[in-house]
């Protein structure tokens, strides 16, 4: 008995864990049926696997049995696999003594899809049902919307999880279409837009009557494959982007292809996922979410491809050096964000701490300013005075020369030599 | 001048009163458990007055909106020597000062003091994270620990609100006192572990005969998650650093 769960664990674990979705944040519940959990706004990564990502749910399918055959995932029909199943009690029994020995901040929640959409939403739905309604389970919970699933049963399944996704697979229509041709975008916009438009409406409900019961209060989020296919960064972000955009996203995940297929139509086995051109497009995402920076302005018809060996904000301010230097006490909280080795929170210092007088170089250090590379974007009030203006690329030889250049070291496949 | 303080958030706060009734111009001050008598410098050793930190903490309170009320405490929680002597004078730096004064962050005690309370804010983080309750054979879920801060005071709340239907005890094994649950409310506890017993491993005998079930299926499940091809040591390091291994089920050998 023991050993069969032990089996199925490792078989459901291990197929659910190139779903890069990790974070936990976003919750609202309140453990206010002195039964178990309550959510942390920030969320908490529990521990991290040795790859280096977050374990902060549980993660895991409840079956990886599948009726379809999509060439990028290791549950496909046709792959040669062990198969399992969990019960709901398993699930359910799992995810409470997990929870109670604070291994977890909650459960996440997929599954194969066998027979049909609406009897794997019933089977996710049934687990989800007891955590809550039986057992007094206040944790976060992320469950994966089954597309093509019935309104019915994924407006039931918001009531009681905390966030919900569907992964779009591929950046753009054509590349599912190679990859997964039973597939299309059209299935998945249509229960994200659902959820959405229920999000909206429970929350204006939630203005006018007091008692309304949350509905999905961490919002949906999805994943992209990157590098199975021949997208170029410009086609990737500009989804992200209209997703964004349409459906009120909080989260888009990258997931960098680990070849798990000897098919022609993808990158062989064994070769090096694309780990750093993964960071660059999180990078870029973070340029859009937080510094305020449109998509346009990064990537364009100019500059399809994300730079490797450089940072999109360094190379967004190289090609942009009209805006420099900024000066430190005098610009608004806008321009400050776009300088390179300024984040958000030095941002804010700086802004807060120059009402009290004109900052120094060593002031900025002690902020948290990353000096050595804003110094070729700023003036402030003991900045040494320069006679030669630099160009762009000038000051990208300046910062390469100095760091240790880490990227490309560790990039194999991707460099761009000439 | 060397002002001398007990080590309490109470002292401290009195050693601010004491300064602004004597007017001794300028003053370090410092913790009688690393105080070394100087040749040619004076101390005055404050005598900890609850009234008159009172007071202090009142006014405090009055300068101070809630967040930096919450950093002067972390910072305070840290237990650094030069954290108190930085806490000193940013107090009678607030007090001087205009209301808003705290966000001048060109300040060495205001950056100081940030600072303190960012690296306090990420251990009491990691705790919430990192502790790992054993469930014992009478159903209590217990937990060792060993903080680089005295983080036990700020996730006390936390624990309580998360595991309200069970009885749990948080030990703090470097500082020698503990928290435990009980259903109802939180009290500070103090453990006199018999001679040789092993402090960082309970033994098997007083375990729920199901714990090492679980702690076996999270190994599994901790090593099932993990995509060899992405191996990164480095960072998998930076984020769970070898200090905290022993007491992660997932990072103790079988």
């Amino acid at each position: 008995m023991f050993d069969r769960i032990r089996e199925k664990l490792n078989i459901l674990a291990d197929a659910a864990k190139y779903d890069v979705s990790c974070s936990s944040s976003g919750g609202t519940r309140k453990n206010t049926n002195k039964g178990l959990g309550d959510s942390h706004t920030s969320g908490i990564c529990h521990t991290y696997t040795e790859d280096g990502r977050c374990v902060s749910l549980l993660k895991i399918l409840l079956t990886n049995h599948c009726i379809y055959d999509c060439l990028f995932c290791v549950s496909r029909k046709s792959n040669d696999v062990k198969r399992a199943a969990f019960t709901v009690d398993e699930v359910v029994e799992l995810t409470m003594n997990f929870y109670r020995r604070n291994y977890i901040e909650g459960l996440f929640l997929s599954s194969g899809i066998f027979k049909n959409a609406d009897f794997t939403m019933e089977r996710l739905l049934l687990v989800v049902k007891k955590l809550r309604l039986e057992q007094n389970y206040n944790g976060y919970i992320h469950l994966k919307t089954i597309p093509g699933a019935s309104d019915e049963l994924i407006k039931e399944a918001g009531l009681y999880a905390d966030r919900m996704s569907i992964n779009l697979e591929m950046p753009t229509e054509a590349g599912l279409k190679l990859l997964a041709p039973e597939k299309n975008h059209g299935e998945v916009i249509k229960p994200l837009a659902f959820v959405q438009q229920q999000i909206s409406q429970f929350t204006a409900d939630k203005k006018l009557i007091k008692h309304v019961p949350t509905f999905v209060p961490a919002g949906q989020s999805t994943q992209m494959v990157i590098g199975a296919t021949p997208e170029s960064d410009k086609d990737i972000m500009y989804t992200a982007n209209t997703f964004y955009k349409n459906f009120s996203l909080k989260r888009v995940y990258y997931s960098g292809y680990v070849p798990i297929s000897n098919d022609t139509r993808m990158p062989v086995l064994g070769t090096q996922p694309p780990l750093l051109r993964e960071n660059r497009l999180y990078q870029t995402d973070w340029l859009m979410r937080f510094y305020g920076f449109k998509v346009q302005e990064i990537l364009n018809d100019a500059n399809p491809n994300l730079d490797i060996d450089i940072d999109p904000k360094l190379s967004w301010a190289i090609r942009n050096m009209q805006h420099f230097p900024v000066d430190i006490n005098t610009a608004d909280y806008k321009m400050i964000l776009r300088i390179p080795g300024i984040g958000v929170m030095s941002a804010q210092k700086i802004v807060q701490a120059r009402k009290f007088g004109k900052l120094r170089i060593d002031q900025l250090k002690k902020i948290g300013v990353a000096y050595n590379r804003a110094k070729h974007f700023i003036v402030c009030l003991d900045s040494p005075y320069q006679l030669k203006d630099y160009q762009g690329t000038q000051i990208k030889a300046f910062i390469l020369a100095e760091s240790q250049s880490k990227c490309l070291k560790t990039d194999s496949n991707q460099m761009i030599l000439f | 001048m060397t002002y001398i303080f007990d080590g309490t958030f109470q002292g401290l706060l009195t050693a601010v009163f004491e300064w602004f009734e004597r007017k001794p111009g300028k003053v370090v001050l410092k913790s009688i458990s690393i105080f070394q008598p100087e040749a040619f410098a004076e101390s005055f050793t404050v005598s900890t007055s609850a009234e008159k930190a009172d007071r202090v903490w009142a006014g405090l309170q009055k300068n101070l909106k809630k967040d930096w009320q919450r950093k002067y405490y972390c910072a305070y929680l840290s237990e650094i020597p030069e954290a108190y002597n930085h806490l000193f004078q940013f107090t009678v730096y607030i007090f001087q000062n205009q209301v808003g004064a705290e966000s001048n962050y060109g300040n060495p005690h205001v950056i100081a003091l940030a600072k303190y309370a960012k690296s306090v804010e990420r251990e009491k983080h990691r705790m919430e994270a990192f502790i790992r309750f054993q469930k014992t054979g009478d159903g209590l879920f217990y937990a060792n620990i060993d903080p680089d801060f005295n983080v036990l005071p700020l996730i006390s709340n936390h624990f309580k609100n998360r595991y309200a239907d069970q009885s749990w005890v948080i030990y703090d094994l470097k500082r020698k006192y503990g928290l435990h649950y009980n259903l109802t409310s939180v009290e500070e506890i103090t453990i006199s572990f018999s001679n040789g017993a092993d402090k960082q491993n309970l033994a098997p005998v007083l375990m729920d005969e199901r714990e090492g079930l679980y702690a076996t299926l999270w190994k599994d499940y901790f090593k099932s998650a993990n995509i060899v091809a992405r191996k990164n040591t480095k960072l998998h390091l930076q984020h769970v650093p070898k200090r905290y291994w022993k007491y992660l089920t997932e990072k103790v050998p079988i």
